[in-house]
C-alpha cells in the first residue's frame, strides 16, 4: 500500500479540507489497509486503498461535530438524482463563498463532498467509472451525474471568477 | 440546489455520453454514434466544451506528495500497528520508496514493507491463517472470551459458531490456554484458541474438514511465523505462532495424543 501513500494523502485532503484532520485520516486508513491486506482479493490496490480512506474519512466527519455529515441518499431510479444538499447549505452559496480565494482548489474544496470525492478521484486520481462506484459503494450511474453536476457547478463558478 | 445544476439534462440526454467518452468510458461504436449525434446536436456540442474547459482548468492542479514528517509518522504509527520485534523477510516484490529519507527508517520500512507489499496473488491459505493471527495480535483483538478455563471457553462457542470446537488446555505442559474467539477462514466462521508459551501467543484455528478445505503439507513458516496443519476427528486445525519449530511441534503434537 505504501506505493499509494500519497494518492491516499491527496484523497484525505481533499476530503478533509484541513491538514490535521487529512493526516489522521491517512494514519488510520493506513493501519486499516495494513489490517485487512490480507483479505484483498481486488486488482487495483490503489482503488482498494482509497476506498478505505473514503470510509475512514466519512467515519471521522461523522464523528466531528457533523460538519461534512451529508446523508448519502440515492433515489436509485436513474442513480441521477440523488439529493446531495447539505442541510444547512447548497453548492452554490458555498462556491459563491469560496469566490474570494480565486483558487481552482478553493473551488473544488467547495463543492459538496460526494461531489467533490467523485471529481477528485475522477481528475487527480484517474480511476475509472468502475472503480470509482466501488470505492465510493456508489452506483456507477449516479458516479456518472455526479462527475457531471461536479464539472457544471465548477464551471460555472470558474466562468464568474474568470478563471476559464 | 437548483434544478438547472442537480440534473444532467441541460435538454439532451446525450450529455452524460458525451462526459463519459472525454474520460475514457466510451467504446468505438457508442463513440462513433454519439459523434454523429454531437455534430446536429448545440446542447452536447456546449457540453463538451464545457467539459474541455474543466479538464483544463484541473489539468494544471499539482498533485501533491506526503510532506515527508508525515510521510515519517505514518511510518512509525504502522510499526506500532504491525507485530513487534521482527524483521521479517521481504517477500515478493520490493517497491523503491523514493522519497524516504533519514530518520533510520531502514528497519520500519522494511518491517512495513513486509506486510503492506506482500502481492495479493501469491496468498495461499498458509499465508491467510498467519495473516489472520497477525491481526488478532493487535491489541484488543485477540479473543471474544478470555478465561483459562477450557469448560468456559467451550460452551462460549456455543450459538456463535455451527460445531463444537474441541478447547484443552495445557497448562500442564506449558501451554496454558488463555481464551478464544471467533474469526473467519477458508470462506467460513471458525474458532480461534489462544493459547502462550513464555512470551509467545499461538492461535489454533479448528473448524470442521470439509472437502476443498485447502492443505498443507504438514508445516511452513511465513513471515517469520511457524504454521502447522493437522486434521483429527473430522476437524481442521490449523496453528500459527512465532515460537520455534519444535515448540510448536510439541505443542501440535500434545494436541494430536490428547484424546
Amino acid at each position: 500500500m505504501l506505493p499509494h501513500l500519497d494518492a491516499a494523502y491527496n484523497l484525505a485532503r481533499w476530503l478533509m479540507r484541513d491538514s490535521e484532520a487529512a493526516e489522521d485520516v491517512l494514519q488510520e486508513a493506513m493501519v486499516r489497509a495494513l489490517t485487512y491486506f490480507a483479505g484483498f482479493k481486488g486488482i487495483n490496490p490503489r482503488a482498494w486503498l482509497l476506498q478505505i480512506v473514503r470510509n475512514t474519512a466519512y467515519g471521522s466527519m461523522a464523528l466531528n461535530r457533523g460538519v461534512e455529515t451529508v446523508p448519502i441518499a440515492e433515489d436509485g431510479d436513474d442513480g441521477a438524482g440523488a439529493e446531495l444538499v447539505a442541510a444547512d447549505d447548497d453548492p452554490e452559496t458555498a462556491l459563491l463563498r469560496a469566490r474570494g480565494s480565486q483558487q481552482v482548489r478553493a473551488l473544488v474544496a467547495a463543492l459538496p463532498v460526494e461531489l467533490r470525492e467523485t471529481l477528485v478521484l475522477r481528475e487527480f486520481e484517474e480511476l475509472s467509472y468502475k472503480e470509482i462506484a466501488e470505492a465510493t459503494q456508489t452506483p456507477i450511474g449516479t458516479v456518472m451525474s455526479r462527475l457531471w453536476r461536479a464539472r457544471q457547478l465548477l464551471a460555472r463558478a470558474a466562468e464568474a471568477e474568470g478563471l476559464a | 440546489m437548483s434544478d438547472e445544476l442537480s440534473a444532467p439534462k441541460p435538454g439532451c440526454e446525450q450529455v452524460l455520453l458525451v462526459q463519459a467518452e472525454l474520460d475514457g468510458e466510451l467504446d468505438a461504436a457508442p463513440a462513433a454514434a454519439l459523434e454523429a449525434h454531437r455534430a446536429g446536436c448545440a446542447i452536447c456540442q456546449a457540453a463538451r466544451a464545457d467539459l474541455l474547459r474543466t479538464r483544463t482548468l484541473l489539468r494544471g492542479e499539482p498533485y501533491e506528495a506526503t510532506p515527508d514528517a508525515m510521510r515519517v509518522r505514518v511510518m512509525a504509527r504502522l510499526r506500532q500497528a504491525a507485530p513487534r520485534g521482527r524483521p521479517a523477510p521481504v517477500r515478493g516484490r520490493r517497491w523503491v520508496l523514493p522519497s524516504i529519507g533519514g530518520f533510520g527508517l531502514g528497519a520500519v520500512c522494511a518491517a512495513a514493507l513486509a506486510f503492506l507489499v506482500v502481492l495479493p496473488r501469491r496468498n495461499d491459505f498458509a499465508d491467510a491463517v498467519v495473516a489472520s493471527h497477525i491481526r488478532a495480535l493487535q491489541p484488543g483483538h485477540l479473543e471474544d472470551v478470555v478465561s483459562t478455563d477450557q469448560h468456559t471457553v467451550k460452551p462460549w462457542f456455543d450459538g456463535r459458531i455451527d460445531f463444537a470446537p474441541p478447547v484443552r488446555d495445557f497448562a500442564a505442559e506449558g501451554f496454558p490456554l488463555k481464551g478464544g474467539r471467533l474469526d473467519y477462514l477458508d470462506g467460513r466462521p471458525v474458532a480461534a484458541l489462544v493459547y502462550q508459551r513464555d512470551k509467545h501467543l499461538i492461535d489454533v484455528y479448528v473448524w470442521p474438514a470439509g472437502g476443498a478445505t485447502p492443505r498443507l503439507a504438514g508445516a511452513a513458516a511465513i513471515q517469520g511465523y511457524n504454521v502447522v496443519h493437522w486434521t483429527a476427528d473430522g476437524m481442521n486445525f490449523w496453528t500459527v505462532s512465532d515460537l520455534e519449530r519444535n515448540q510448536l511441534d510439541n505443542f501440535a503434537a500434545l494436541w494430536r495424543k490428547t484424546p
